[in-house]
């Protein structure tokens, strides 16, 4: 990148002479500082896993979580700053708030998705603001089957039936590219998310990491939920296991 | 809790007193409507239209205050077009059914419409959605609205059936409407009937000489009052009010 200095960086409402706004790539530094995050679009289902990167011991495990639960059927996950990981995910629960109370029922995601869309967007426009340094997963599933969304800092977003984000995205997709995700049924893609999130995690074996894995599906009664502890366990068991044997 | 006040009407306001109805069937719905509006005694029009377009494959039945709900309709309408237009698919009857509603609840103490939401959709096919003076929803297979429905909700719960076909509910609406036309003081005119299916919008059209006939009552006195006997007059006998 040819952005430093040349003072078009300061501020989002500004263009560089080639067109482009500096203040959303960095954004998407942000992001890409971030732990990884995946999502598996299969057969019945929406997978969601995050490499939950622990930064101290004093955490108590399981009580700071990455994935988060905007409506009874919507699961969002997002890599970058945590903050405004959660900012996006209440703006998202009012959204869904305000379509069951205007349509007297569930939200459609692509809807959501959306609105989304166009509130991250608004944060690239003004000098007063800074764009969210967020990817966010969305996934779902409704009576159309499952769906699985990416929103960027810079507003857009494209529908996936596989997902990364975050540090480890690049052999996060290859990885997912390998897989037959539409055959896949829902305790299959637990497993492969947990596989390809210990795999990733190998680069930055010096930080501790915390896998978090929930899903949308039969097996959850259409809720999104993270998965029940047995299947977690025989996850993270078996992605270890696989970790041995991969070359 | 404060009573809800029916005659709300403002002097002069023009009004519906009408009977309007729509029934699903198999492949669609029928929708129908009399043709009366009144200002007080006066009818201010016999061939109005109160079948109203509010989408593709949803139209309203109104009731109530003309303006209120021609106002109502028309919101419904704009919000049903960028909603059409943003989430680029037709937009289903139940979701119409609801913005009528909120509109009608939330402004139930101001407004004095009674709307039956009928359409086809691709989600559940054709359905029915009764919204009456409250605000309240209720989807039901076949609702009859308006002051004319008071006196033939008997003969709906009598002849309707599941499982008809489209020309069996044209006949059951236009009976029905025919017969709280004769019944409803403030329901007459002509009788208008929409067939919404997947395919199309039909729209047929009664005239008011060519209304459906039923018992129109016969001449009592006039049989009774041959003579009995030279000696005794026969005197028309009072009604009881």
């Amino acid at each position: 990148m040819t952005s430093i200095g040349t003072g078009y960086d300061l501020s989002a409402s500004t263009y560089s002479p080639d067109g482009r706004i500096f203040q959303i790539e960095y954004a998407g530094k942000a992001v890409e500082n971030s732990g990884t995050v995946i999502g598996l679009k299969v057969k019945d289902g929406i997978v969601l896993a995050v490499e939950n990167l622990i930064h101290s011991k004093l955490l108590v495990p399981e009580a700071n979580r990455r994935i988060q639960t905007v409506d009874r059927h919507i699961g969002l996950a997002t890599a970058g700053f945590l903050a405004d990981g959660r900012q996006i995910a209440n703006r998202a629960r009012d959204e869904c708030a305000s379509q069951r109370d205007l349509f007297s029922r569930g939200p459609e995601l692509k809807t959501i998705v959306n609105r989304l869309g166009l509130y991250v967007q608004a944060y690239t426009l003004y000098s007063s603001v800074r764009p969210f340094g967020i990817s966010t997963i969305l996934g779902t599933v409704d009576k159309n089957g499952p769906s699985l969304h990416v929103i960027e800092p810079s507003g857009v977003s494209f529908g996936y039936h596989g997902a990364a984000i975050g540090k480890g995205r690049q052999l996060a997709k290859t990885e997912l590219e390998k897989l037959k995700l539409s055959e896949l049924s829902m305790s299959e893609a637990v497993l492969e998310a947990a596989r390809i999130i210990y795999l990733v995690h190998e680069d930055a074996k010096e930080k501790d990491f915390e896998l978090e894995v929930s899903w949308i599906g039969p097996e959850s009664n259409f809720t999104h939920v993270h998965v029940p502890n047995e299947l977690y366990k025989e996850a993270c068991t078996k992605a270890k296991a696989a970790l041995e044997t991969f070359d | 809790m404060e009573r809800i006040d029916f005659d709300r009407l403002k002097t002069g306001e023009v009004n519906l007193g009408t009977s309007i109805m729509a029934v699903q069937f198999k492949d669609g719905v029928v929708i129908g409507a009399d043709s009366r509006t009144t200002t007080g005694s006066y009818i201010a029009n016999r061939v109005t239209d109160k079948l109203t377009h509010v989408h593709d494959r949803i139209y309203c039945c109104r009731s109530g205050s003309a303006a209120d709900t021609q106002a109502v309709a028309d919101i419904v309408h704009r919000f049903l077009q960028s909603e059409a237009q943003e989430r680029e698919e037709t937009p289903t009857v139940h979701i119409a059914a609801s913005v009528f509603q909120k509109i009608c609840y939330g402004n139930k103490d101001a407004l004095s419409a009674g709307i039956i939401v009928a359409g086809w959709d691709k989600d559940v096919g054709p359905s029915v959605y009764n919204i009456p003076l409250g605000g309240g929803l209720f989807r039901q297979p076949w609702a009859i609205g308006g002051s004319g429905s008071t006196y033939v909700y008997g003969y709906c719960d009598a002849t309707f059936k599941d499982g008809w076909g489209r020309d069996e509910t044209v006949e059951f609406v236009k009976n029905t409407l025919a017969l709280a036309m004769s019944r409803d003081g403030s329901s007459g005119g002509v009788i208008r009937m929409c067939v919404i299916t997947e395919d199309s919008v039909q729209r047929l059209f009664v005239p008011g000489n060519e209304l459906p006939r039923f018992w129109e009552g016969q001449e009592v006195l006039g049989a009774a009052s041959k003579k009995i006997g030279s000696d005794v007059e026969v005197v028309p006998m009072a009604v009881e009010v």
